[in-house]
């Protein structure tokens, strides 16, 4: 994917936090933005989503601009996928059922077909067991891989993951992070913000650095992280970075 | 202690004290007149329950309608359900009772006082219904409506699929308790002559010259509706307690 993204701004209220942000990358499969916390990565994921409208500025995927209305934006977001860092299950449903709504009320399947094209993924990340239970019954692992599988059956054309390991303990974080790592190397393009760097060396393209509204530095991952010409840039890693 | 065991020594204890009152009075009862009297104590009863049950239906619409309007987008339509809310729960139902009857209804040619009562009713107890409404959608988490977004649903797919669902669990309980006072409150109809419940004991005790044997059995009635009904709304409250965890 090719993502151009040109002047783009945000408000609320009376505070703006991105600020004619600029990202242009190349024709890659991973995007990671990284930076200190309110620096507006999330805020910036929203819009490339499709949740949030900017205030002004443009973003187009591989050429193709997001729509503008609601309606257009709805249309795009039927084509991609999101994931929440406090995952955002419906809670009054099953974890199977989480599953089935967006493909039997957004894409139509049957339910049947839609049974059928589920049973394959919950197997295969060991989740067939946790099917039929609600969502507080399962660890917050397990919820997050549920959340993953319900943007990922509707076979989308990216997925966005926003801190989805931001509330689960380390040991939840690693089954998640391998589960996103997992998919990741079979070609699932995605863009994830992050606070795991490891993670990000090894699984992005391109690393993108947002603070105070743009993004600062960005370029593939390792020159990034260890030879950054951006000196704030620096700072930021040489404080969090081992 | 079991809680069954607790229950009944508190209520053997009102019970013995309030034997004991009585006899400190001096009253004598008499049971015989209202015994003779039990049909129509039996009518009112079930007057009272029907007229209960439809205003309860008739509310929860009314409430629905007030709730949306309340966090509607358009000024106007705002001010409306607010002003109606506000009006109402700031006002006796006695009032409200008279003014409908004597004068809005008889301005409009509404003469069925059973029809009046159960409108006035319903728009009392909307009033409370509203504020239930409008409390448990806004207890549904922003992630929910997020999520419902994200996965392309259309907004009115949104309320029915994810929201009102969720929303439905969380208010069944209070309104089981709006139900109960809705059956207390319905006492109050006695005022225009409905021949509920109330009325009928009032009426008995005029003819009897009666009084505590007319009024205990009818506090007596409205127990036998209301204690099942708090246990309901107990038993739903405790039934809907899964939630948390998203």
């Amino acid at each position: 994917m090719n993502l151009v993204v040109e002047g783009l701004v945000q408000r609320f209220g009376d505070a703006t936090v991105l600020d004619g942000l600029d990202l242009r990358t190349g024709d890659i499969r991973a995007l990671v933005l990284v930076g200190p916390s309110g620096g507006g990565k999330t805020t910036l994921l929203r819009i490339l989503a499709g949740l949030d409208l900017p205030v002004a500025g443009s973003v187009a995927f591989d050429g193709v601009a997001l729509p503008r209305e609601e309606t257009g934006l709805r249309a795009y977001r039927r084509r991609v996928g999101t994931v929440f860092q406090s995952w955002n299950l419906f809670p009054h449903l099953s974890a199977l059922e989480n599953l089935l709504l967006p493909l039997v009320h957004v894409h139509g399947l049957s339910r049947a077909a839609a049974l059928a094209r589920v049973r394959g993924p919950l197997e295969r990340f060991r989740l067939a067991a946790e099917a039929g239970k609600r969502p507080a019954q399962l660890s917050g692992g397990q919820k997050q891989r549920i959340a993953i599988l319900r943007a990922l059956v509707v076979d989308p054309q990216r997925l966005f993951l926003d801190e989805p390991t931001s509330a689960l303990d380390p040991e939840m974080t690693a089954e998640v992070l391998e589960m996103i790592g997992e998919l990741s190397r079979e070609g699932t393009r995605f863009v994830l913000v992050t606070h795991e760097m490891a993670f990000a060396r090894r699984v992005a393209d391109e690393v993108a650095f947002v603070a105070e509204g743009k993004v600062l530095a960005h370029g593939p991952a390792t020159t990034m992280f260890d030879a950054c010409p951006v000196p704030r840039v620096r700072d930021f890693f040489s404080r969090i970075l081992p | 202690m079991p809680r069954a065991l607790a229950h009944t020594i508190v209520v053997a204890v009102l019970i013995g004290l309030l034997l004991l009152a009585f006899r400190s009075s001096g009253y004598e009862f008499r049971w015989e007149g209202v015994w003779e009297s039990r049909e129509m104590f039996l009518r009112g009863w079930l007057v009272t329950i029907g007229m209960s049950l439809a205003a309860l239906v008739l509310s929860a619409l009314v409430g629905l309608l007030a709730a949306m309007g309340l966090a509607s987008r358009y000024r106007l339509v705002e001010a409306l359900a607010r002003v109606y809310v506000e009006l109402v729960r700031g006002t006796p139902l006695l009032v409200q009772l008279l003014v409908g009857f004597y004068v809005v209804a008889n301005a409009v040619g509404l003469e069925n006082r059973y029809v009046v009562g159960v409108l006035v009713l319903a728009l009392f107890s909307g009033a409370y219904m509203a504020e239930i409404f409008r409390a448990g959608l806004a207890s549904i988490p922003a992630g929910q409506r997020d999520a419902a977004r994200a996965i392309g649903l259309t907004p009115w797919q949104a309320l029915r699929l994810v929201i009102l669902p969720q929303a439905v669990r969380l208010v069944l309980p209070p309104v089981a308790g709006q139900l109960v006072s809705l059956v207390k409150d319905s006492s109050l109809l006695s005022v225009i002559a409905v021949s509920e419940f109330t009325l009928a004991a009032q009426q008995v005790n005029s003819l009897t010259y009666s009084t505590l044997e007319c009024y205990l059995p009818l506090a007596a009635g409205y127990l036998l509706l209301t204690l099942p009904l708090s246990a309901l709304a107990r038993h739903l409250e405790r039934r809907f307690a899964w939630e948390a965890g998203s």
